[in-house]
């Protein structure tokens, strides 16, 4: 082992929290969610119900970075604010 | 303070003083004095620890490591099944390096159901990483419990330790021994000091999924602590006998081994007999030495090594077995001197569910070892009796029921 | 009445997790963590959140957290506890934070129920979260004891033959401070009860409902509904239980109360897919009837009776 690796970081698993531990999880989507802001009226459900915290609290926007396409949000919408659509082949 | 007091007492009265916060507590056989001395101590006000009564030998080891991931110093003991109970937790204790210390009061394991000494129980747990020490005396329960704190909270250490003490002939019976004072064992054992620990100041997550890429560095570590801890437990007794006056040996523990040409290796009280019997061949003319295993793991090869070179004979005597190949102390014995040491290596296999064993015969079998006149295993004094013919008339009668 | 807005916006499980999409864990360790707070220390019992936070050396969780064995959920909370107390005795925590298990149905009602069991009997003061997707979901979707009759598993390819345990009720037999049982479809009535058991001293138990997308065989959509339709037909009653009395809260108050018409069970089984094997068999409607009927006797049992509109 070289010298860094004889520093204490071995000796059992520690890990750091970060988002995004997956990776950009956004990759896994078969269909994304698109949003209509005039339909919006801000009930938040769509922000609590997100598995993935990938709706922010603050202007409703989604993080397509970590959004896995799971649909809940098009569902729940009490408004029809939320499309879900097919995602564009990358 | 001066006592006369039982080995289990004595765990429980040493835990004391060497500040132990949190004790997980389950009852079993001959362990009970241990767990019931530390309730008692606590109820009097004479101790200041959690004591946390589980339902059972897994929860309670459960319970030791989790306390000691806050960074609490905690403390348990068990003996036997419970131990094989909680075999499991004791791959995870120090996987997840817990420096927590557990006091095995060795007794065989079932069926038939007994009570009494010998060592299957750790023996078997050989291979979980934990640090393991066998103690021969009463003095030496009481100072190993505090020595032991000091070895597995090195930061090169951090691995647990089982403290092995035999039933019956060392957890049960009175002996005078002294108790350090909690002012003295400051001065030796300062307050725990964890590397890092679960604390809301400093969110990590322990123990998460670790893929193959990985995995293996925290194994080799674990080697690595075991390798430190011969530092660590030799420094430990050192430092020991300087502030306390006492000696117990260190990895090992020699008698009368500078000119022995007969070598006894022995770990816990069948080695403090080996001496009576080592007395006794001297005063007949034979050159003989005890060589106590006393920490089993790391094991001890250097000290082994250097101190059979040049004997003649090694008579191994293991209170265990392992089914299928031998006793564990003397294939480990083997593998340590392979390569280093030539000499005539022959096994003892006694003691097991308790059955006495005298000095006479250690003394008979270290004569016919050295005269080359025992095969490679001698399974003592064991042979079927006139008890276990009953076992054979039933399955006789069975089988005329089955016949038919 | 607390209302969405109240919510604390601070976000302690990361987004870009190994969860499935959809999981109703995700959604669950959200809310928890809005009411509990980063004063806490998280034992996770061996369960798909051990993996769904992530691997080495990457969490998504931002907690102190220590993953636990799978027997060890309460035995563990009760060393933590110990540990804390010892602790703030040495002057080196100022105050205990909150000791929160998170174990699946799995490690609570089979191979954990002993640890749970002793942690409450010893009034550890700990809030213990089971989220339940009735089948040991993480080495993939095998029946528990909290599998409920007639559903498909792996190890019941051929549908349950055997009813579910209630351990709710057993820990409500253990005379612990708090008992609810919560589902994701009624967060604000899920967040309200882990702050109220947030502040309670001793063992208390929260359970939620946890409809695993592949494990049950809908669309990862419908998480939600399906959360909402086992309230609705009462195969998951809402209730918690405090100072020796049950109460019915949210959709399951209305539906006791006969403001809302309780709907069948049937309506429930049908939009999973691991029923619709043995509604499709001959055995169908008789396990929709011992179905029905276990709904009846669980209503019975905490509210003493069983409404006739019922």
């Amino acid at each position: 082992m070289s010298e860094k690796d004889k520093e204490v970081g071995y000796i059992t698993s520690l890990s750091k929290p970060v988002k995004g531990c997956a990776g950009d999880t956004g990759e896994w989507r078969v269909f994304r969610p698109v949003k209509d802001g005039e339909k919006c009226n801000e009930c938040l459900l769509c922000w609590v119900f997100c598995p993935e915290a990938s709706i922010s609290r603050e202007d409703l926007e989604i993080d397509y970075q970590y959004c896995k396409g799971c649909g809940i949000c098009e569902v729940e919408c009490p408004t029809g604010a939320i499309t879900m659509v097919k995602e564009e082949k990358r | 303070m001066r006592v006369l007091e039982t080995g289990n007492h004595l765990v429980a009265l040493a835990a004391r003083v060497a500040g132990v916060e949190v004790v997980p507590a389950y009852p079993i056989t001959p362990q009970t004095q241990i767990i019931e001395k530390v309730a008692d101590l606590i109820a009097e006000g004479e101790m200041d620890a959690e004591y946390i009564p589980v339902e059972s030998e897994h929860s309670a080891c459960a319970a030791l490591v989790a306390a000691s991931l806050t960074g609490a110093r905690a403390f348990s003991a068990t003996s036997s099944h419970g131990l094989a109970y909680m075999h499991e937790m004791l791959h995870y204790a120090a996987g997840i390096r817990a420096p927590v210390v557990m006091a095995n009061v060795n007794r065989a394991l079932g069926p038939g159901w007994n009570i009494w000494c010998d060592h299957q129980d750790s023996i078997s747990q050989r291979d979980t990483g934990w640090l393991q020490v066998y103690v021969a005396s009463h003095q030496e329960v009481a100072d190993t419990v505090i020595q032991a704190y000091r070895i597995t909270e090195d930061h090169s250490v951090l691995l647990p330790l089982m403290l092995n003490l035999d039933a019956i002939v060392l957890s049960h019976t009175y002996m005078d021994a002294e108790v350090p004072d909690g002012e003295q064992v400051s001065r030796y054992l300062p307050p725990y000091r964890p590397l890092w620990k679960l604390d809301p100041r400093f969110p990590v997550t322990h123990g998460s999924v670790v893929y193959p890429s990985d995995f293996s560095e925290t194994r080799q570590s674990m080697q690595e602590g075991q390798d430190n801890a011969r530092v660590a437990v030799r420094q430990a007794a050192r430092e020991f006998k300087e502030i306390f006056g006492r000696w117990h040996g260190d990895l090992v523990d020699e008698y009368r081994l500078d000119d022995a040409e007969h070598v006894i290796v022995a770990m816990g009280s069948l080695a403090a007999e080996s001496r009576v019997a080592v007395d006794r061949l001297r005063g007949d003319g034979h050159k003989a030495g005890v060589l106590r295993v006393r920490f089993f793991r790391p094991f001890p090869f250097d000290e082994l090594r250097e101190l059979c070179e040049g004997r003649k004979s090694l008579l191994v005597i293991d209170r265990d077995f392992s089914y299928g190949m031998e006793g564990a102390l003397f294939t480990e014995v083997k593998s340590a001197l392979f390569g280093h040491v030539s000499v005539s290596i022959k096994s003892l296999i006694v003691g097991l569910g308790g059955r006495d064993v005298t000095y006479e015969l250690i003394g008979e079998m270290t004569l016919k070892a050295a005269r080359g006149e025992l095969d490679g295993v001698t399974w003592g004094d064991s042979h079927i009796t006139g008890a276990h013919r009953v076992t054979m008339e039933c399955l006789d009668e069975f089988k005329k029921i089955l016949d038919n | 009445m607390v209302s969405f807005k109240e919510l604390p916006e601070e976000e302690l499980f990361l987004a870009g997790s190994t969860a499935c999409q959809g999981c109703p864990a995700s959604v669950a360790l959200r809310i928890a963590f809005k009411a509990l707070g980063r004063n806490t220390i998280l034992l996770v019992v061996a369960s798909c959140t051990s993996v769904l936070q992530g691997s080495y050396p990457l969490s998504a969780i931002d907690l102190p957290l220590v993953n636990v064995l799978f027997a060890t959920g309460g035995a563990s909370a009760s060393g933590v506890s110990a540990g804390v107390k010892a602790l703030v005795k040495r002057g080196e925590l100022e105050e205990e934070p909150n000791v929160l298990v998170w174990a699946g149905d799995g490690g609570t009602y089979d191979i954990g129920i002993q640890s749970l069991s002793g942690a409450a009997e010893r009034e550890t003061d700990f809030i213990y979260v089971c989220y339940n997707n009735e089948m040991y979901s993480n080495t993939g979707t095998q029946r528990s004891g909290a599998t409920p009759l007639g559903a498909w598993t792996t190890t019941t390819p051929a549908g349950k033959i055997h009813p579910r345990k209630d351990i709710a009720q057993i820990m409500i037999a253990h005379r612990i401070p708090y008992v609810a049982t919560v589902s994701l479809a009624y967060p604000l009535d899920f967040y309200q009860k882990m702050l109220k058991a947030k502040d309670i001293r001793g063992t208390k138990y929260i359970e939620i409902l946890a409809p695993c997308p592949p494990g049950w065989k809908f669309p990862s959509s419908q998480m939600i509904e399906v959360s909402r339709m086992a309230v609705q037909c009462g195969m998951w009653l809402l209730y918690e239980h405090e100072d020796g009395e049950t109460r019915f809260t949210a959709a399951t108050k209305r539906i006791i109360e006969g403001k809302v018409k309780k709907r069948p069970v049937k309506d429930y089984l049908e939009i999973q897919g691991r029923f619709s094997q043995i509604l499709a068999s001959k055995e169908g409607k008789e396990a929709e009837d011992l179905l029905e009927q276990e709904v009846s006797e669980s209503i019975r049992r905490l509210h003493g009776w069983v409404p006739e509109y019922i």
